[in-house]
């Protein structure tokens, strides 16, 4: 296998291709089109390309091969579809970017958006977005429920978008760039505990599959590795980046917010919104 | 937007297929209806012929793949399912197609193939191709094979999905058997399918 043949999708998905294009051709154009005091700054940029290129990466090059036939891959992959790439996307605030789309496009009021927005508010209710969060890590980790998705080429590719939307959904709340002061985002209070409580089940979970003395998820096992691997390294290992890494950005996406709310503290409630804004860049570090 | 009214329909969806799923538990096997599908190869048997599913429909089809020098896993499961297939009246014996897919074409050439099938009964057709096709074919149902590093004698180990895909007469993915089923359990799955279409 040639050097070219990694970066080469295992498993092309058209519709896949085309809505990471479609994201970074639209994040380009705001970025070329939009008045310059919107404009994010390099940091954020590059912040929010990486983000996009790490969930395209684990979806469409030879990462995904890896991660159909081992399990710790797997769960590699989720944990840059539902945590990392997101994460990085929600902290580069791409705010300005869809202000300047929904201006562009004249969204404002139109009837047929209505429904989408008021989902759109349903699953960013705090509880619900927090139940979601950790319900859809469960749910694609659920013995009976993993082995369909990991046969199913077609339930293959829901869970995984499924896990990259929710992802984008979670982090975009938590790291919502507005001010809780003066909109109506969510409290930094809140946000902090959300991902305080996040992380416990996660822990929980990825204990479980560590310390589990038998084969929990047995489709690597009937459908061959992708290379001889002992089932319980595999398992292991899988349940270690459930485990630790999920945790570990809870808390720095605690320390993130708690920086955020002192700094808020600090300034005048009118330039609040900006200033919050423009500290973004400096998060990026 | 869109895409997140899309997302809640996929997850209501989702849950609809695993509730369907785990309804039918009278099955043996992993019951794999609408996850795989259907039977599709063009493959080489050991006279050099080209074979595909249609020569084989009609009949009641085990999909495995394997290699011929494979010490363990592939001789039980081969002879597992022998013997559930000779637990079967005759006639329907006649209605069930073992197709071993070896996945190892460097090693075994067509004579080696040949003798390794025969030895496991006479419904059982020893197919092979290159690399490329078998990696399609293995893609196809969701499995992956892998060579380890040859020894100083040149032998190697070769990693393969170890389960038997079983496809109905017309050709539809329907079961999927898992290695720790007993010939009795295999059995009364295979005359369940034969029977049900006749």
């Amino acid at each position: 296998m040639s050097g070219v043949d990694y970066f080469l999708p295992y498993d092309f998905s058209p519709l896949t291709v085309a809505s990471f294009l479609l994201a970074l051709g639209l994040y380009g154009v705001a970025l070329l089109r939009m008045p310059a005091h919107d404009r994010p700054g390099p940091g954020r940029v590059v912040t929010f390309v990486i983000g996009v290129l790490l969930c395209y990466g684990v979806m469409q090059t030879r990462f995904d091969y890896y991660s159909q036939y081992m399990f710790f891959v797997h769960r590699g992959q989720h944990l840059v579809l539902h945590h990392l790439g997101p994460f990085l996307i929600a902290l580069s605030n791409p705010l300005p970017v869809l202000r300047f789309w929904h201006r562009t496009l004249g969204l404002a009021g139109k009837p047929w958006l209505r429904p989408l927005a008021w989902l759109y508010r349903v699953l960013q209710h705090p509880v619900i977005a927090a139940v979601l969060f950790v319900g859809l890590i469960y749910f694609w980790l659920w013995p009976a429920v993993h082995f369909d998705a990991m046969l199913s080429r077609d339930l293959y590719w829901l869970m995984n978008w499924s896990m990259l939307l929710d992802g984008l959904l979670f982090w975009w709340l938590m790291f919502d760039p507005r001010s809780p002061a003066n909109t109506t985002a969510l409290g930094y209070g809140k946000r902090m505990l959300i991902l305080a409580l996040v992380a416990l089940p996660q822990m929980i979970l990825g204990a479980w599959i560590v310390f589990s003395r038998e084969m929990v998820y047995d489709v690597y096992e009937v459908c061959g590795r992708a290379w001889p691997m002992a089932p319980e390294t595999d398992q292991l290992l899988g349940g270690l980046l459930t485990w630790i890494p999920p945790a570990m950005m809870s808390i720095l996406g605690i320390l993130i917010l708690l920086r955020r709310a002192m700094y808020s503290e600090n300034t005048e409630p009118g330039e609040r919104s900006i200033s919050t804004e423009q500290s973004l860049a400096g998060d990026k570090a | 937007m869109m895409t997140r009214s899309g997302f809640c329909l996929c997850l209501a969806s989702a849950l609809l297929i695993s509730a369907c799923a785990d309804s039918n538990v009278e099955w043996h096997g992993k019951d794999i209806s609408g996850l795989m599908p259907e039977l599709k190869f063009q493959l080489t048997n050991p006279e050099g012929q080209t074979v595909t599913a249609a020569d084989s429909s009609g009949n009641v089809r085990l999909l495995y793949f394997g290699f011929t020098s494979c010490p363990d896993v592939c001789p039980t499961t081969l002879a597992k399912l022998e013997q559930a297939i000779r637990q079967l009246p005759e006639q329907a014996q006649d209605d069930i197609t073992t197709l071993f897919v070896s996945v190892d074409p460097e090693r075994d050439n067509p004579e080696r193939l040949a003798s390794y099938v025969a030895f496991f009964g006479e419904n059982i057709v020893g197919l092979t191709g290159d690399e490329a096709t078998l990696r399609q074919l293995s893609k196809r149902y969701r499995t992956t094979f892998g060579y380890d590093e040859p020894d100083a004698k040149g032998n190697y180990n070769v990693s393969h999905s170890s389960a038997v895909y079983i496809f109905d007469k017309t050709g539809k993915a329907r079961l999927l058997l898992r290695p720790d089923l007993s010939a009795e359990q295999v059995g009364a799955d295979l005359a369940r399918l034969v029977q049900a279409q006749q």
